[in-house]
């Protein structure tokens, strides 16, 4: 990826994340964020994270959003004006966020791995061919394209069988809390 | 022999776990059991009884029998054990027989009681407690057990508790119980010290064993004063629970307990527990004069004033109540006149203690006149006022012949009732002993106060006319309730028979020879007493005597109001001084003032503001950062 | 040339974006945005990493399936957090902070 596709990414990312923060109205904030992770999937899929860029649109961009919209809209919540800032929340958060940026910074600065460029981290499909054991993902690496959702697959399958089912527990979990959540209420009415 | 100790052990376990599992049963599953709660305790209550008559039939002699190991720290060991002797199967016999009968009676008598189950589970309770105060061979074991005693009295007096005067009567119970208690226990930790911790009452190394050659003996020959002090420490005991003057105040209020109770407990069995242990450490009182004398007269003391009091009371268990305070009074003066009677010279194991006799034909005739009274009070839909009774001969004829035969023996109607033999014998050692003629005096004007006492109450309650509705309309009591009584009434004629005594072994007193005086002396007073009572109450309405004094119970209660009111209040006070300027202040003030302060300050972090906490989550954060990038690498970590 | 320093870096400012968001708004909407902005930029950490960690010629998909845990647990964890949100209305008929301030001391 030629990096001024990146930096215009990353600005998209960082700039519609700023706006998430300052907007007033809440449905600019969502819409925003929307936006913001639209540039992060872009991030993902310059790092050769196919996948992942996707499920990043799918679920946040896609479905939290909208939930998030509708809330918004269900409990009618109107833009917060006239209402002026906690001024001590704004410099305390304003404040911590730059601390912490600066030592990121720091760190990523001085973190020698860091230095490594993309065109210096190549993927080498032939050779990852020759390790594959599954034909289907052999045949796709040989054939020059990188069949991510297949090796995450795989990944998710074989290695972290055990976690994904834990993860299907926790959504189910979820899913039975938000209807307890909801029922209680109703009885309260 | 291990067979043969196994065989001797056999019985007694027995005895003690029945009672014990079943009160364990009832207590743990009454929810499960219900009615059969009541059969559980009714059958175990009886099978009690069976082994105690197979034990009346094994001729063991006076051995300490070991059951279960309880404790051993070092040197210390205290043991469940029996001491199984002629006392321990007749005073045995006593128990179980007259559970088994209130038991039954109880059947008919708590047949609506909502907390019948409860009721019979305490009932087991106390029989668990009572044969491990007959059996106990050693003072340990007999205090465990007198407090065990304790309890299943406070909850079987307090069974009504929904009723205020039921729930005080009982906590005035067990807290009169208290002091005497007390007093047992540092007796029992006096020759605990004097004998190198051993208390049984029998074996090697026991008591007896130690009084006649061991270290006992040079105590009492050489610190008269300390063994009069653990004498009359453990009389204490026998004060409390025997309900003696001073502190004789628990038992007419226990009398707010269902009527089987006061039979069993109040009246038959656990009240003369005090005379059975003291029986049981006769040998003690012996070697120490002046606590037999403080005994005896203690004991006179009671039956006078007690006898006094009960010829002014209403209730009808009220003076039955007072009438067993005072033949307890007697017993006690015979536990004391015999011990004075045997002073200095060391006897064998009494076998007929005038105190046991008396003990023993008591609490058949008592607990038959408390069961009579019951079916009376059952009759009369719980009216106890005697007043309001009147002409139920003609409707409850078997309860009257039965109170009519008790009353006889309580009063000593001579040759055919067992009082008279009992009393014929303790007023035999009065006049006996040296320096116990003032009590041969008192004993007498006791009988005289017993035979008006109890012609009033059978006058004003079974003769005359009705005094009220419920009393014209009572009617016979069930027979379950009739069949103790006769059984009851059966035993109270034959008892005093010397074959049957004898049968019972232990009993009957050993010197047969009757003094003249004596007789002539308490026939009269019988014929005073009784005549007097019938000319004066005989169809009256009201009492034609009122002493207040009397009726007001010497205004004991109200002296004890007043004394632990004025030493209450002070201690109270100086108390309540030391706690404000101690406790309050340096203990519980200053912390509090320092922790309020600290509170206050740290309270200010606590603003309840979501966003001061996330500031200073990531300042944490942040911090944590600073501290593992920055300064540790730096300070070569 | 891009580098793995750009990539943690954008990261970093996505975080400290949402963590000055977190602590500053009051509307508990948008301090929720604020929080899985937070996660996507962890997110956006991991597979720079696992892109950079290249093993027998791939990037480590063990690192991805990270990522992928991260979304499902913060798309379960949007739907409770939503849920609350919605129950705190209907109790306190607001979203502010200020609203929910049961907890001082």
């Amino acid at each position: 990826m030629p990096p001024l596709l990146f930096y215009l990414f990353a600005l998209i990312t960082l700039g519609f994340g700023l706006l998430v923060v300052t907007a007033r109205n809440p449905v600019t904030s969502a819409l925003s964020l929307a936006m913001s992770f639209v540039g992060l999937a872009a991030l993902f899929l310059s790092l050769d994270a196919y996948f992942i860029g996707i499920i990043q649109i799918l679920v946040y961009a896609g479905a939290v959003m909208v939930l998030f919209l509708f809330i918004i809209m269900l409990l009618d919540i109107k833009a917060e004006e006239g209402k002026t800032f906690n001024l001590k929340a704004v410099v305390g958060g304003i404040v911590l966020a730059a601390i912490l940026a600066v030592q990121v910074a720091t760190i990523a600065s001085s973190y020698q791995p860091g230095k490594t460029r993309l065109d210096e981290a190549k993927l080498d499909l032939k050779l990852a061919a020759d390790y594959s054991k599954l034909p289907t993902i052999a045949n796709d690496l040989r054939a020059g394209t990188l069949p991510d959702a297949k090796l995450m697959g795989q990944s998710l399958f074989q290695r972290y069988g055990f976690h994904l089912q834990v993860i299907g527990l926790l959504l189910l979990v979820g899913t039975v809390g938000v209807v307890a959540l909801s029922k209680r209420e109703r009885e309260a009415n | 022999m291990p067979a043969q100790e196994t065989s001797h052990a056999t019985l007694p376990t027995l005895l003690l776990l029945l009672p014990f599992f079943t009160a364990l049963a009832i207590l743990l599953g009454h929810r499960l059991l219900k009615g059969a709660a009541v059969m559980l305790s009714l059958f175990s209550a009886a099978a009690c009884f069976l082994i105690s008559m197979m034990m009346l039939g094994s001729n063991t002699t006076g051995d300490v029998v070991p059951l279960l190991p309880f404790i051993e720290i070092g040197k210390f060991r205290f043991a469940i054990d029996a001491l199984i002797d002629q006392q321990c199967r007749g005073m045995m016999f006593i128990v179980t027989s007259i559970g088994l009968l209130v038991h039954v009676f109880s059947l008919g008598y708590m047949k609506q009681d909502a907390g019948k189950v409860r009721f019979f589970g305490a009932l087991s309770l106390f029989m668990f407690s009572m044969t491990g105060i007959v059996l106990a061979g050693n003072l340990v074991m007999m205090f465990v057990f007198w407090e065990l005693v304790g309890l299943s009295s406070y909850l079987l007096i307090g069974h009504w508790f929904e009723k205020a005067s039921a729930a005080d009567a009982s906590k005035k119970a067990f807290l009169t119980n208290r002091i005497g208690d007390f007093g047992f226990m540092i007796g029992i930790l006096m020759l605990f010290a004097a004998n190198h911790g051993n208390v049984s009452l029998a074996g090697a190394d026991g008591l007896r064993e130690a009084l006649t050659s061991g270290t006992l003996h040079d105590i009492a020959q050489t610190q008269g004063t300390y063994m009069t002090m653990a004498v009359l420490c453990l009389f204490m005991g026998a004060v409390g629970k025997s309900a003696q003057f001073p502190l004789h105040v628990w038992l007419p209020d226990a009398m707010e307990g269902p009527t089987p109770v006061s039979a069993l407990i109040h009246a038959a069995t656990m009240v003369a527990a005090g005379v059975y242990m003291l029986v049981r450490v006769a040998f003690l009182i012996e070697a120490a004069p002046v606590a037999a004398q403080t005994i005896a007269w203690i004991g006179g003391i009671t039956a006078l004033m007690a006898a006094l009091m009960a010829t002014q009371q209403n209730d009808i268990k009220r003076v039955l109540a007072y009438s067993t305070l005072s033949q307890l009074g007697y017993m006690v003066m015979a536990v004391g006149l015999v011990a004075m009677q045997h002073a200095g010279a060391h006897h064998e194991a009494v076998p007929g203690h005038p105190g046991m006799f008396h003990l023993y034909t008591h609490a058949f005739f008592k607990a038959m006149l408390f069961l009579g009274a019951g079916a009376v009070i059952y009759s009369c839909h719980h009216e106890q006022d005697m007043w309001k009774m009147g002409g139920l001969m003609k409707h409850m004829p078997v309860t009257f012949i039965t109170f009519a035969i008790g009353t006889a023996s309580l009063m000593g109607v001579p040759f055919i009732t067992s009082g008279f033999w009992s009393k014929e014998a303790i007023l035999g050692v009065a006049f006996e002993v040296k320096g116990g003629s003032p009590l041969f005096w008192i004993g007498v004007a006791t009988t005289m106060l017993t035979a008006f006492y109890m012609t009033r109450l059978f006058v004003v309650a079974f003769l005359g006319k009705p005094r009220t509705e419920s009393a014209h309309h009572a009617t016979e009591a069930p027979v379950v309730m009739l069949l103790p009584l006769l059984v009851l009434a059966g035993l109270t004629l034959i008892s005093a028979v010397p074959g049957f005594a004898r049968l019972l072994e232990a009993m009957t007193p050993h010197h047969a020879e009757e003094h003249m005086t004596v007789m002539i002396a308490s026939i009269l007073a019988l014929v005073i007493g009784a005549g007097g009572g019938f000319y004066l109450y005989k169809g009256k309405d009201k009492d034609p005597l009122n002493i207040r004094l009397f009726a007001n119970k010497f205004y004991w209660d109200e002296i004890y109001a007043v004394l632990v009111k004025v030493f209450q209040d002070t201690l109270a006070w100086i108390v309540a001084g030391l706690d404000r300027l101690l406790v309050d202040g340096i203990f519980s003030r200053l912390p509090a003032f320092l922790a309020g302060r600290i509170g206050s300050a740290a309270r200010s972090l606590q603003g309840g503001h979501l966003q001061a906490y996330t500031f200073l989550l990531g300042l944490g954060a942040v911090l944590v950062i600073y501290l593992v990038v920055f300064v540790l690498p730096a300070a070569g970590h | 040339m891009i580098t793995l320093s750009h990539y943690l870096i954008v990261s970093a400012l996505l975080f400290a974006l949402g963590l000055a968001g977190v602590v500053a708004r009051r509307n508990i909407l948008i301090i929720y945005m604020c929080l899985e902005m937070m996660l996507s930029a962890a997110s956006l950490t991991l597979v720079a990493f696992t892109r950079f960690h290249v093993t027998d010629g791939l990037p480590d998909f063990a690192a991805q399936s990270l990522v992928f845990f991260t979304i499902t647990v913060a798309a379960a964890e949007v739907a409770v957090g939503l849920a609350i949100i919605v129950a705190l209305y209907r109790a306190k008929q607001s979203v502010e902070t200020e609203a929910v301030t049961k907890l001082q001391g």
